[in-house]
């Protein structure tokens, strides 16, 4: 029941960020605003449980989600096999960067930090 | 063997065989990963897209008969991308202790992975209009097509790519952050859900669950990230 009532919850707040979205004209997508406005709505206690018991759930089945437009990939097989390679090395090496400039800037970041936070040693 | 051709016409295009195909093909592939000790080769996304792209193929079921079905799995997307407040919620003290590192690299991850994508399209010689749907592939599927389209990339295309791109990253993490020796899950997580967003993060969540949670916060900071600097980034180089 807990999770029904969390993801009535976080439905109306989606519907909320939709409206204020489309409304004041923001270049963010509705879901993303509710996201932002739930956030600060989970000072109140009452909302916790039922958003913890919808947010594990579907969280906890994140991938699922994907598969849907995945296979969509089924109609653009002709351009796919058209540029194929080229996208594949696009796709991987890209990936790769964004992977390895993240961890090793956030890695520099927080050691950086952890150093800081002992000055006396 | 008539009868039997007509129910599989029917069923084929009752909302209930996408509904049932994603969940049943889902259920066993999940079963596989965890069989096989969630190795990244496995990964659920990756063959239960294929199972289905093929059941799809040689049924001659076209994709939106499918998708009037799964669309009742897509629908969660947009509640799913509102549940990311819980994770943010549940580190509050953690991100606001560590919130300028973070912002810093997922600012930096981000643009260097779309700034890549950009610069190795136009160098291959691929199309405007796909180059522009490649830019977002690192934000999850649903916000990458709203990006797309407004920076004149194809949305479905958009997605497609970051679906690949959640992939590449879910096989490949493990092995790029053993060669780099990141050995904090914090760090590994996060990088992970900045450059394979969800299919990321659903991988990090599956092997620790700080790694998730960092990825969660990532996969949040690039959606916010990513759908105010993309179309700027767009609207003055082009």
């Amino acid at each position: 029941m807990n999770a029904l009532r969390g993801l009535a919850v976080l439905l109306v707040l989606q519907a909320i960020g939709e409206a204020l979205a489309h409304a004041l004209a923001l270049p963010f997508p509705g879901p993303v605003v509710g996201m932002v406005l739930l956030i600060p709505a989970l000072q109140a206690s009452w909302l916790r449980e039922p958003v913890k018991a919808a947010a594990e759930a579907l969280l906890g089945h994140l991938s699922l989600l994907f598969i849907p437009v995945g296979v969509g990939v089924i109609t653009h097989l002709d351009m796919i096999s058209h540029y194929g390679v080229r996208l594949l090395v696009v796709i991987v090496i890209s990936t790769w960067i964004g992977m390895a400039v993240t961890a090793l800037l956030l890695n520099f970041l927080l050691h950086r930090e952890h150093s800081e936070e002992k000055p006396g040693e | 063997m008539n009868d039997f051709v007509q129910l599989w016409v029917y069923l084929a295009s009752t909302p209930l065989f996408g509904l049932t195909a994603t969940l049943v093909v889902y259920a066993g592939a999940s079963a596989l990963y965890e069989r096989l000790g969630r190795a990244p080769w496995a990964n659920p996304v990756l063959w239960s897209v294929v199972t289905l792209g093929i059941l799809l193929l040689v049924t001659h079921t076209a994709y939106p008969v499918y998708f009037a079905g799964a669309q009742f799995i897509h629908v969660l997307l947009g509640p799913a991308v509102v549940a990311l407040a819980w994770p943010l919620w549940q580190r509050r003290s953690e991100l606001r202790r560590r919130g300028v590192a973070l912002a810093l690299a997922a600012l930096v991850g981000g643009a260097s992975t779309a700034a890549a994508s950009v610069a190795l399209g136009l160098a291959l010689g691929l199309p405007g209009k796909v180059v522009r749907s490649l830019a977002p592939k690192s934000v999850t599927s649903p916000v990458a097509m709203g990006i797309a389209e407004r920076i004149g990339g194809l949305p479905a295309l958009a997605a497609v790519f970051a679906i690949l791109t959640g992939i590449v990253g879910a096989l490949s993490a493990k092995y790029l952050f053993n060669l780099l020796r990141i050995n904090s899950l914090a760090v590994r997580g996060f990088a992970l859900g900045t450059s394979s967003h969800g299919i990321g993060a659903a991988r990090a969540l599956q092997v620790d669950a700080e790694a998730g949670a960092y990825a969660g916060i990532a996969l949040g900071l690039q959606v916010l990230l990513a759908s105010l600097l993309l179309p700027m980034a767009f609207l003055l180089s082009f």
